[in-house]
């Protein structure tokens, strides 16, 4: 209760820790306040209702969400793994499903190639025995996005799961809870709060992916053309087409993490606590 | 280039920012700190000349045309324009808001060839990273890109009645920390030694 308590309450924080933050705020709202500054309002209806800017606009949600998707059912089992199984080169393993965050993401389309394109050491085999090819494809995007997006998920997870409890997981499975079943009913119900950050980290992560998408599935409007793509090809000939199309770009970001904030964000409503032995 | 130049002039220190020309300018225009900017075409120095952010008149360094680049071996058989309209190949085009595409889309015009692209690259190198990798069979772009690609990549001619030349104006920026420095070096690029290096890498004589 208390924490709940302290949250909506005032809380006075030393000067120069209040100065430094809104240092950072203004930080963040300044290049948007120049975007704002230089949108030319007068033509951006146009610009919005522009078949393109629509097609790339719905080819980035689509994108986006089934790169969600995929980190989320891929993310979270890995996460379970490298937080709950003590196995030799965990440490690396960890490193290298990160890689995809340092890595520039242009250096990490390339690599794409060389692992699943057509001359790729498993895309070969998916070309010639399924005729499958994702470089040139919106499978491709989706490929690309979850590459780079996925390892948000996964961090924020672990170290949820790290900090829980273990002992629920003990009191369910002496209670005859089957392992899936407390994987189910226990453990995914606590980690909730992290779960939804790192899903919305990793969708913000994907809707923004540009140098990843652009090497390895390329730019093709209707096919690959994601919402970065076209505000960034719009730049070099239409700057103010461009300044719209990433305002809309952030308001639907904005729309969706704001809406999502609250209701995601919350705790459980019912906390499970367990007072410290 | 950088190292002829300063071999001729050892105060003089050349740092090059290679990127696509449209890219170029919109950083020169939004201040970035550049003496000298070169385009790989003459509308993008018009956008510099017409912010008014240049010193002097644009010169004419270089010239470059296209060539169909192709994978090593040249595997899929390409001899000319005409074979980029089959729909089983896959193709890959700059976009035309860089030079190497409305070069491109310029010369499938003049050649009254069909091309459904797989992609639209933002800048050559795209375009030349994906036949390098094998994942697109042809591309049109530069003579000097097929030669920078070395052993990686081949290029197949197109006919000069329907190529199109490319000029690569060069200018001081007006915002530029070292003009005379900046004009040096342009002095050096026009000289013979430079349009001696430029051949080397296949460009043209302006």
């Amino acid at each position: 209760m208390s924490r709940r308590h302290r949250r909506g309450g005032r809380v006075s924080l030393p000067i120069p820790v209040l100065a430094l933050a809104i240092v950072a705020v203004v930080f963040f709202a300044l290049p948007l306040v120049g975007l704002l500054w230089r949108a030319p309002w007068s033509s951006s209806w146009s610009y919005l209702t522009d078949d393109d800017s629509l097609t790339a606009l719905r080819l980035s949600m689509v994108c986006s969400l089934w790169a969600t998707a995929l980190s989320i059912v891929f993310g979270v089992p890995l996460a379970w793994l490298l937080a709950r199984v003590d196995f030799p080169g965990r440490a690396v393993v960890r490193a290298l499903c990160t890689l995809s965050m340092v890595l520039p993401p242009v250096v990490g389309g390339v690599a794409l190639f060389f692992a699943l394109g057509r001359r790729g050491i498993v895309g070969q085999y998916l070309d010639r025995w399924f005729d499958l090819r994702l470089p040139f494809t919106t499978a491709g995007v989706v490929v690309a996005q979850t590459f780079v997006a996925m390892p948000f998920l996964v961090i924020t997870v672990e170290a949820s799961l790290r900090q829980l409890d273990l002992r629920f997981d003990d009191a369910s499975r002496t209670l005859g809870a089957s392992r899936w079943y407390t994987f189910r009913r226990v453990t995914l119900p606590a980690i909730r709060p992290a779960l939804a950050a790192g899903a919305v980290l990793a969708w913000a992560r994907a809707l923004g992916e540009f140098g990843a998408t652009i090497t390895f599935a390329g730019n093709f409007p209707g096919t690959t053309q994601t919402m970065p793509l076209a505000v960034y090809l719009a730049l070099e000939t239409n700057p103010e087409q461009a300044i719209i199309l990433a305002l809309l770009l952030i308001a639907v970001s904005f729309a969706v993490l704001v809406g999502l904030r609250d209701r995601w964000f919350r705790r459980p409503d019912h906390p499970i606590a367990m007072p410290s032995p | 280039m950088a190292e002829a130049f300063t071999a001729e002039h050892p105060d003089a220190n050349v740092v090059f920012n290679f990127a696509g020309s449209s890219e170029l300018v919109t950083q020169i225009i939004q201040g970035a700190p550049a003496d000298v900017f070169v385009s790989a075409d003459d509308l993008n120095m018009t956008k510099l000349t017409d912010a008014g952010d240049n010193a002097g008149d644009p010169v004419a360094v270089a010239k470059n045309s296209f060539a169909i680049i192709v994978e090593k071996g040249n595997p899929q058989g390409i001899v000319g324009l005409g074979d980029l309209a089959n729909p089983d190949l896959i193709v890959v085009l700059c976009a035309d808001t860089v030079p190497c595409g409305k070069g491109a889309t310029k010369i499938l015009e003049n050649a009254a060839v069909m091309v459904t692209p797989a992609s639209f690259e933002d800048k050559v190198k795209g375009v030349v990273t994906k036949v390098t990798a094998g994942e697109a069979d042809a591309g049109i772009v530069f003579v000097t890109d097929v030669k920078a690609a070395g052993d990686d990549a081949e290029g197949v001619e197109i006919p000069a009645d329907v190529n199109v030349i490319s000029n690569y104006p060069i200018v001081v920026t007006k915002e530029s920390p070292n003009p005379v420095a900046g004009q040096v070096f342009i002095d050096f690029v026009a000289s013979d030694a430079g349009q001696a290096i430029l051949a080397t890498y296949g460009f043209l004589a302006p």
